[in-house]
């Protein structure tokens, strides 16, 4: 329904909203890692024609951050700055040119301090700390949960595999840099236009960290130009462009440039994740003992949540009766990590699909085989206490098993020819809010008028994954009428119901539930009106076709906007409202609010791979992936959205690292990002793109709007584990990392030749002082979701830590 | 120090004073405001801003408008012909080929480009001609399709 906007260059993004007297900020970035900053002078860049003003961290003393346990950011750094990029002067000028010029007369006396480059290094020196909050030195947050006796389970196992896996990090990418214009508006109050996600979110921000009411602040979220969970926490330029235009009382625009894009970051976690398995001779999986270790980079973010979900998601596809999760999130001096598409679950799920793999073949089972036989069950409670509803992964599997012809092909290709399968699921929304209160997670408001016109107002936001699409169709079905009778107002904090953002791939369930309710509403009372009029009962009334009739005569009825007149002459004025709060978790022990969600969606993919034994270079020629998305309320989008996670999959599979390095001595030595750049962050083209074969699998689901589950996130998850597993059948190595390289394949070709082990990978996970676990019988050993013990006796300050995460979800 | 540009944009003649530094994409999006015409990085590297100079796709972001004087310039704000969309904006549109939409114009007029010098391209063509345009939402192959269905779609276009 937007469609026509995009194609003709009508979609206003937020770097389009220009505004009479409008002036324009740059940010001045820390070119150092880790320093005090001893002194600001602004004399010079204050000076300069053209500037209307300049700010430094004395005018933003108050801290904001997305989660309540981390507000750690501020939106110019006061006293420290803790990677290259980090924020410390904004300039504010005639135009862009000039606040440029101006920005870099800005002085900055810093005393440098010791930069945290790896985890060893913050895992290492606990001073001097990153942050003045964490679990323990430059450790952010520690977790550890235990949901039945995993060692026992794993000591009478047949076998036992223990491996180490790391993936590194990578960023969103996406098209649009992150813009925003904020404004005074006619009645004094702040506006702010800004390329995000999660306006209401940034909404709480501005609030707080401007001292502002929230209600005389108003947050419009533009279309994204690309989202993928990059656009999902407040950012500095929002709240200094808020305060900017405040005081100079004129419209202040910031858009970033590219290099900024990347220091901004919040993107995937680099992940070393340890995973020692006990499986049964007939492969049923004993107990799955895990842990994670999360390079968080320089602030809180999503962490403390992404730190939950690298453990938090396994059981939720197979059968795992004993489960063990430890996780660890350091500080470094380098740009904040959050959630990327499948936030926090894609590393772990590599390491598990890739030790799936390992096992089959020590079984000598079929993979395939394997997973079918240790699917877990529908209608389900995990060992983690995740509810299962409808679970169509096995579906998935036998999908993408005979559309690949798998069994003719899997070890049994020619050398450098080879398929790798792989598995995922991943949420339909967070169960619990990220601000911990009872309030719905969407709210969707109609309006029928006299025009037969229905006005949709709704706080989600669209980022190009079709939400606003997704609200008209549901809309124009419980209605009866043509989408393109149907309006949508979204993302817009003044106008529309509050709707928690375009994050955890909660906007198809959660809007969509929200939005049948108050369409059902409002159709209950057009019914009332059309009954009154022709006397019909409204039980007997059918809305179809831009009607509304009696089902048993459906000659006899009235148009829909005639039907609207009657319903609106006896009720007065039409508006109805629909709400949608996801239902209670089973989870009551603390730390179980990440990783509930209403449903799951379930993806099975094979990926094909040629890999020339020589250069190690890796071509894909095709990718069949089957996704259980309940229902597809639009299938061109759902596909859309499908293969739109294959190809960033097959991206973080093959090429895209954020990656760092240091500058020689000469210059500074500062740890600083490997390549900022679009040109040097590979990222697939049009000409590396694989065909894929995509098959919707719909078993509707109880939970979802007409039975949908999520689309935009589970479907990128299974692509690395199943290339990694490819490129193994196609030449007989191991490459227990991410991304799977070229160089990285001829070292294990040149290691498996020398007859060492076929494999290039991390080969061990550091020692790390755990809390005592919190302990969780599983629902089969009499659980009830409850830890019993409560209060570990020997925690360190894990208990704390665990207490303070209870309310932070997302 | 503004000099004098006098252009064809869309169909208009345009007679402008701008800054012998700025680009034409900056001229398009600033002078014009013609913001149909993206940008992703101002480096060359993206191909959200392609337009077309004299029927030929060009990354504006690279091009200087001064060298831009007495030529034809098309956006995707002059794709739409007589309230008709182009049957390009109507396949991708239609086929799920826009999904953020902010490559879209750039990859728009590249494909136009395409279309105008070969009518029926193939696959391998259609991903050659496109290897400049990054897309970051949709896997690429609905643009392939969107653009293949607009083959069938092709009706003359008045210039």
């Amino acid at each position: 329904m937007d469609g026509r906007a995009k194609v003709t260059g009508q979609t206003r993004f937020a770097d389009d909203v220009i505004l009479p007297r409008m002036l324009h900020g740059r940010l001045l970035r820390s070119p150092h890692p880790h320093a005090r900053i001893r002194r600001i002078d602004t004399t010079r860049a204050a000076a300069h024609p053209g500037v209307h003003l300049v700010l430094t961290g004395r005018d933003f003393p108050i801290p904001y951050g997305i989660l309540p346990v981390s507000h750690d950011e501020h939106a110019l750094c006061p006293d420290l700055v803790r990677f290259v990029g980090d924020p410390v002067a904004a300039v504010i000028a005639r135009d862009e040119a000039v606040a440029a010029e101006a920005v870099e007369l800005v002085e900055v006396e810093y005393e440098v301090l010791r930069t945290f480059a790896t985890p060893a290094d913050s895992l290492t020196h606990a001073t001097p700390r990153i942050h003045d909050y964490g679990d323990a030195g430059n450790i952010h947050k520690l977790v550890a949960l235990e949901f039945g006796d995993v060692d026992e389970a794993i000591a009478g196992a047949d076998h036992v595999f223990d491996d180490v896996f790391f993936f590194e990090g990578n960023t969103h990418l996406p098209l649009e840099q992150h813009a925003c214009v904020a404004v005074k508006d006619a009645d004094g109050k702040l506006v702010l236009y800004s390329s995000t996600q999660t306006p209401h979110y940034v909404h709480r921000a501005l609030a707080k960290a401007l001292e502002m009411p929230a209600a005389q602040i108003r947050v419009i979220a533009t279309p994204n130009g690309g989202g993928f969970g990059g656009k999902s926490d407040p950012f500095n330029h929002e709240v200094v462009a808020a305060r900017a235009a405040w005081l100079l009382d004129r419209p202040v625009k910031f858009c970033l440039s590219r290099e900024e894009v990347f220091y901004c970051h919040r993107g995937r976690h680099p992940v070393l994740m340890r995973f020692r398995t006990g499986v049964t001779k007939d492969g049923q999986l004993t107990g799955v003992d895990l842990q994670t270790l999360l390079d968080g980079g320089a602030y809180g973010s999503y962490g403390a949540a992404s730190t939950f979900y690298t453990g938090a998601l396994q059981t939720v596809t197979y059968q795992i009766p004993r489960y063990r999760f430890r996780g660890c999130r350091v500080f470094t001096n380098k740009p904040p990590c959050g959630p990327k598409r499948g936030h926090g679950t894609p590393q772990s799920r590599f390491g598990q699909e890739v030790q799936l793999d390992k096992i089959a073949e020590r079984l000598d089972r079929d993979p395939a085989d394997l997973r079918l036989g240790m699917v877990a069950p529908a209608d389900s409670l995990t060992a983690n206490y995740l509810r299962v509803g409808t679970i169509g992964l096995a579906d998935c599997i036998r999908t993408v098993v005979d559309r690949s012809d798998w069994r003719t092909r899997h070890r049994k290709l020619p050398y450098g020819h080879g398929v790798g399968l792989a598995c995922s699921s991943y949420l339909s929304g967070a169960g619990l809010p990220i601000n911990w209160n009872d309030l719905p997670h969407s709210g969707v408001q109609l309006k029928l008028d006299r025009s037969g016109g229905v006005t949709a107002f709704c706080g989600a936001t669209e980022i190009g994954q079709g939400s606003d699409d997704v609200l008209v169709a549901i809309i124009a079905e419980v209605l009866g009428v043509r989408p393109f009778d149907v309006r949508v107002v979204t993302g817009d904090t003044d106008l529309t119901p509050v709707d928690l953002g375009s994050y955890s791939s909660r906007v198809t369930l959660m809007m969509g539930n929200a939005a049948i309710q108050a369409a059902e509403r409002a159709r209950e009372i057009v019914a009332a009106g059309v009954a009154r009029k022709l006397e019909v009962p409204a039980g007997r009334l059918t809305f179809a076709d831009g009607r509304v009739f009696d089902t048993e005569d459906p000659d006899r009825g009235l148009t829909f906007q005639e039907a609207v007149c009657a319903a609106e002459a006896g009720h007065g004025t039409i508006g109805t409202t629909g709400s949608y709060t996801p239902p209670k978790s089973a989870a009551r022990f603390k730390g179980g609010g990440v990783g509930p969600s209403p449903t799951y969606s379930y993806t099975a993919a094979v990926v094909d791979v040629q890999v020339d034994p020589e250069t190690g270079w890796i071509t894909v020629p095709r990718v069949w992936i089957a996704h259980d998305i309940g229902r597809a309320i639009n299938p061109v989008l759902a596909r859309g959205q499908v293969e739109g996670s294959v190809y960033m999959g097959l991206g973080e599979a093959l090429m895209e690292e954020q990656a760092f390095r240091r500058l020689p001595a000469r210059l500074s030595s500062a740890l600083v990002h490997k390549f900022p750049s679009l040109l040097e962050y590979k990222s697939l083209t049009s000409l590396d793109m694989p065909e894929v074969i995509t098959d919707l699998i719909e078993h509707p689901d109880p939970a979802g709007p007409f039975g949908a589950k999520e689309v935009g996130q589970g479907p990128l998850l299974p692509i690395m584990p199943a290339v990694a597993n490819a490129v193994y059948d196609a030449v007989g190595v191991r490459i227990d990392e991410v991304p799977v390289t070229p160089e990285k394949i001829v070292r294990a070709l040149a290691a498996k030749a020398a007859g060492k082990p076929a494999r290039v990978g991390p080969s061990a996970f550091p020692d790390i002082d755990w809390p005592d676990a919190l302990v969780v019988p599983p629902p089969w050993d009499g659980g009830d979701g409850r830890a019993s013990n409560t209060r570990p006796s020997s925690g360190r300050k894990a208990d704390a830590g665990i207490e303070a995460v209870a309310g932070v979800k997302s | 120090m503004k000099t004098r540009l006098t252009l064809t944009v869309n169909g208009e003649r345009q007679d402008l004073l701008v800054e012998g530094w700025k680009t034409l994409l900056e001229v398009l999006r600033e002078d014009l405001q013609l913001t149909g015409t993206k940008h992703g990085c101002e480096l060359g590297e993206c191909g959200a801003c392609a337009v077309l100079v004299d029927g030929e796709p060009v990354l504006s972001c690279l091009v200087l408008s001064a060298e831009c004087g007495g030529r034809v310039v098309e956006t995707v704000e002059g794709l739409t012909r007589d309230g008709r969309l182009d049957p390009l904006q109507e396949t991708f549109a239609d086929l799920g080929a826009a999904q953020c939409g902010y490559c879209t114009p750039g990859i728009l007029m590249t494909a136009r480009a395409l279309l105008d010098r070969d009518p029926a391209p193939t696959r391998e063509t259609i991903r050659e001609a496109l290897s400049g345009n990054l897309c970051r939402c949709t896997g690429y192959n609905q643009i392939f399709e969107a653009v293949e269905a607009a083959i069938g779609r092709a009706r003359t276009r008045q210039s």
